[in-house]
C-alpha cells in the first residue's frame, strides 16, 4: 500500500518538474518533438533508479559510518558522473540499438538536477507514506525514484505534445520559443495542482 | 575586454536568465519572494566567482579527458563550503532554500562559465566574469522573486503594504512559470527595441 | 591522468574536511540556539537553561522530549517537542504548559512543509489560528478542530494542517499530563489529570488542504 502512495504521490501531486522545479533545462531543451522527450524520460528513468540505489547505500554504508557526511554533495555528484558514463559504455557493449536511441541523452543526464535532487531527497527528508514520518529505505527509495521519473516523463511528454502544436500555431513575435513554453508550463502546473489533497 | 564590461555585461547582454536561459531550475524554485531570491543569487554568486579563480588558475595541469569531473569535484567543494558556512551565519535562509544549495553543483551556469570562460581566461578576468554573470542571476532571481511576492503576498522584502493575502498562485508552482514566461517576453520587447 | 583527479579529489576533501572542522561547533551552537529560541517563546519567563534540562518521556510508543523550564529554583513551565503528519509532510511544534495553572501557554513552529499562503498560515503568531491556543486549558476546552467535533477553529481552506497542528498540541498535552500524574509534587500545582485528551489524529482524506 504504501508503495502505492508514493507511486501517486511523486508522479501527480509532487511532480517534480512541475512542482519542485527539478530538471527544468531539458524539460525545455528536448521537448519539441514527442519521440525525443520519451527517449529522455527512459534514460532519467533508467539513471535515476540506479543512482538513487548507490547513493543510498553509499551513505549508510559509508558517509554515516565514517561520520563524513559533509562530502555527501560531492561524492554523489561523482558517483552520477562515473554511473552516466558507465551506462554509457555497457550500453554500447550490450545493446547498440538502445544506445543509438538512448546515447545520445546520457550525457545530459549528469547535470540534470532532478536526478542528484532525487538521491539527495530520499536520504535528507523525512517523509509521511503511509502515517507516520521517516526516513525512506532502500526499497521505497527506488520505488520514489522510479516514480519521480514517471512523473519527469509524463510531464515533459504532455508538454512535447502541446509544443509540436505551438509549433505551428501563430505566436506573437515576443512570446516565441522558451516564454510560451514557459507560460504553457505554468498553465501545466495549475492542472497539476488538481491532484493535490489526493494522498 | 576591459574589467568593468566583463562585469557589467552579466547584466543584461549575457543575462543567465533571461538572454542565456540558463540555470532555470533554482531561477523557479526559490523566487518565492524578494528576499529568498537574493540568497539564491548571491549563495550562486560566491559559488561561481571561487570556482572560476580556482578553475582558471589549475586548469592547465588538467588533462583534458578528466576535466568536466575535475571541474564537478571543484565546483561541489565549494558548494559545500557555502553550504556549512550558511548554516552557520544565515541558518533561517539555509532552511528557505533546503535542496537548491547543494543543486548549484548542476546548476549548468557554473559549469558553462567554467567551461567557456575560466579555463582559457586569467584569474583575475574568471574572477570578473564570475562576479558579473553573478551579479545578473542574482538581479533576476530578486526581480522575479519581487514580482511574485508583490503579486502573492502583498508585500515587498517581507514589508506589508497591503493587508490582504495577494493572489495566491503566484507564490505557488504555476506563478513562477507565468512570471517568468511573462518577464521575459518584457524583457525580448525592450532589448529588441534598443537594438533597432 | 587519474593521478590528477585523484589529486583533486583528495585538496578537495581535504580542504572540507578544514571547513567542516571549523563550522561544526558553530553549526551545533545555532541549533541549540534554536531550541531555546522555541523554548523562551512557549513557556513562562525562566532562569535555567532549558535545553540542558531535558527529559525523554515515553507515551504510546513516541518518545517525546520534555524541557523544564525554572526560576530559582520552582518548575515555572514545561515545553514539550510534539510533531504531526501535516499536508506537506512533518509539521514539529513546540508546546508550553504553564507548571501553575497547567494550561497551555503558547505555541511555537519549530519545522513545517506546508502549502506557502494556505498551511504555513500555522506559523502565524499573530493570526487568529495560534492565538486561540494561548492560555487555553485543555481540560475545558476540545483539542480538535470544529469539523471534528471539537472547539478550534481551522485556517480556512486548510483542515489538514490545522488538524495537524491541533493533534500535536494535544499529544504534547497528554505528555505534560503523564508528566504530572507521575509526580507526587502538590507545588508544581498543575491539576491533576482525570482523562486523557483523545488522540485525534486523523489521515483521512481531503479535497482542500
Amino acid at each position: 500500500m504504501t508503495y502505492v502512495i508514493i507511486l501517486i504521490s511523486a508522479i501527480f501531486v509532487n511532480n517534480i518538474l512541475l512542482s519542485q522545479f527539478w530538471g527544468i533545462c531539458p524539460f525545455l531543451g528536448v521537448s519539441k518533438q514527442v519521440n525525443t522527450a520519451v527517449g529522455m524520460s527512459a534514460a532519467v528513468t533508467f539513471v535515476m533508479a540506479l543512482a538513487t540505489c548507490v547513493t543510498w547505500l553509499l551513505q549508510y554504508y559509508v558517509l554515516v559510518p565514517l561520520k563524513i557526511k559533509y562530502l555527501q554533495t560531492v561524492s554523489f555528484i561523482l558517483v552520477l558522473a562515473g554511473l552516466v558514463q558507465m551506462v554509457e559504455i555497457i550500453l554500447k557493449k550490450i545493446s547498440p540499438q538502445l544506445y543509438q536511441s538512448l546515447g545520445i541523452f546520457l550525457p545530459l543526464i549528469t547535470t540534470n538536477c532532478a536526478v542528484l535532487g532525487v538521491a539527495l531527497m530520499v536520504v535528507q527528508k523525512q517523509f509521511t507514506f503511509g502515517g507516520e514520518s521517516h526516513m525512506l529505505g532502500l526499497g521505497e527509495s527506488v520505488v520514489f525514484a522510479v516514480a519521480s521519473a514517471i512523473g519527469f516523463g509524463l510531464a515533459i511528454t504532455l508538454f512535447a505534445g502541446i509544443r509540436e502544436q505551438l509549433e505551428i500555431s501563430e505566436v506573437p513575435k515576443s512570446f516565441r520559443g522558451i516564454p510560451i513554453a514557459l507560460i504553457t508550463a505554468g498553465i501545466m502546473a495549475m492542472a497539476f495542482m488538481g491532484f493535490s489533497g489526493m494522498v | 575586454m576591459s574589467k568593468i564590461k566583463l562585469i557589467t555585461k552579466g547584466l543584461v547582454k549575457d543575462n543567465p536568465t533571461f538572454a542565456l536561459v540558463l540555470g532555470m531550475c533554482p531561477t523557479l524554485g526559490t523566487t518565492t519572494s524578494a528576499l529568498n531570491g537574493m540568497g539564491m543569487g548571491v549563495a550562486t554568486m560566491c559559488v561561481l566567482v571561487l570556482s572560476n579563480m580556482v578553475i582558471s588558475a589549475v586548469a592547465r595541469f588538467i588533462p583534458d579527458k578528466v576535466r568536466i569531473p575535475s571541474y564537478i569535484v571543484i565546483i561541489s567543494a565549494f558548494v559545500t563550503i557555502i553550504q556549512l558556512l550558511m548554516q552557520v551565519f544565515l541558518p533561517s535562509l539555509y532552511e528557505t532554500l533546503g535542496l537548491f544549495i547543494p543543486l548549484i553543483v548542476v546548476n549548468c551556469i557554473v559549469l558553462g562559465r567554467a567551461e567557456a570562460f575560466a579555463n582559457k581566461n586569467s584569474v583575475i578576468d574568471s574572477a570578473c566574469d564570475g562576479l558579473g554573470i553573478g551579479l545578473g542571476f542574482t538581479l533576476s532571481l530578486t526581480v522575479i522573486g519581487l514580482v511574485r511576492e508583490v503579486l502573492g503576498s502583498g508585500s515587498a522584502f517581507n514589508w506589508h503594504f497591503l493587508g490582504g493575502d495577494g493572489m495566491l498562485i503566484f507564490v505557488l508552482a504555476p506563478g513562477a512559470f507565468l512570471v517568468l514566461g511573462y518577464l521575459m517576453v518584457l524583457f525580448k520587447k525592450l532589448t529588441a527595441k534598443k537594438e533597432e | 591522468m587519474l593521478l590528477s583527479l585523484g589529486v583533486i579529489c583528495l585538496v578537495c576533501s581535504a580542504l572540507l574536511a578544514v571547513v567542516y572542522q571549523f563550522t561544526k561547533d558553530p553549526i551545533d551552537a545555532a541549533t541549540v540556539a534554536k531550541t531555546n529560541k522555541a523554548i523562551a517563546e512557549v513557556v513562562p519567563a525562566f532562569d535555567n537553561v532549558p535545553s540542558e534540562e531535558v527529559s525523554e518521556v515515553e507515551l504510546d510508543g513516541t518518545s517525546y522530549k520534555v524541557y523544564t523550564a525554572k526560576s530559582a529554583g520552582q518548575v515555572v513551565g514545561y515545553a514539550v517537542e510534539s510533531s504531526a503528519v501535516g499536508f506537506g509532510g512533518p509539521i514539529n511544534v513546540m508546546v508550553g504548559f504553564d507548571a501553575a495553572t497547567g494550561a497551555i501557554y503558547n505555541t511555537s513552529v519549530i519545522s513545517h512543509s506546508e502549502t506557502p499562503g494556505l498551511g504555513a498560515k500555522i506559523t502565524d503568531a499573530a493570526g487568529h489560528f495560534r492565538e486561540q491556543f494561548l492560555g487555553l486549558n485543555p481540560r475545558t476546552f476540545s483539542l480538535k478542530v470544529k469539523k471534528d467535533g471539537g472547539d478550534i477553529d481551522a485556517i480556512t481552506a486548510s483542515t489538514i494542517s490545522s488538524r495537524a497542528f491541533t493533534s500535536a498540541v494535544a499529544a504534547a498535552y497528554n505528555v505534560f499530563l503523564s508528566l504530572n500524574s507521575g509526580e507526587t509534587d502538590a507545588e508544581s500545582g498543575a491539576s491533576k489529570p482525570a482523562e486523557t485528551v483523545a488522540d485525534n489524529q486523523n489521515n483521512e482524506e481531503e479535497s482542500n488542504e
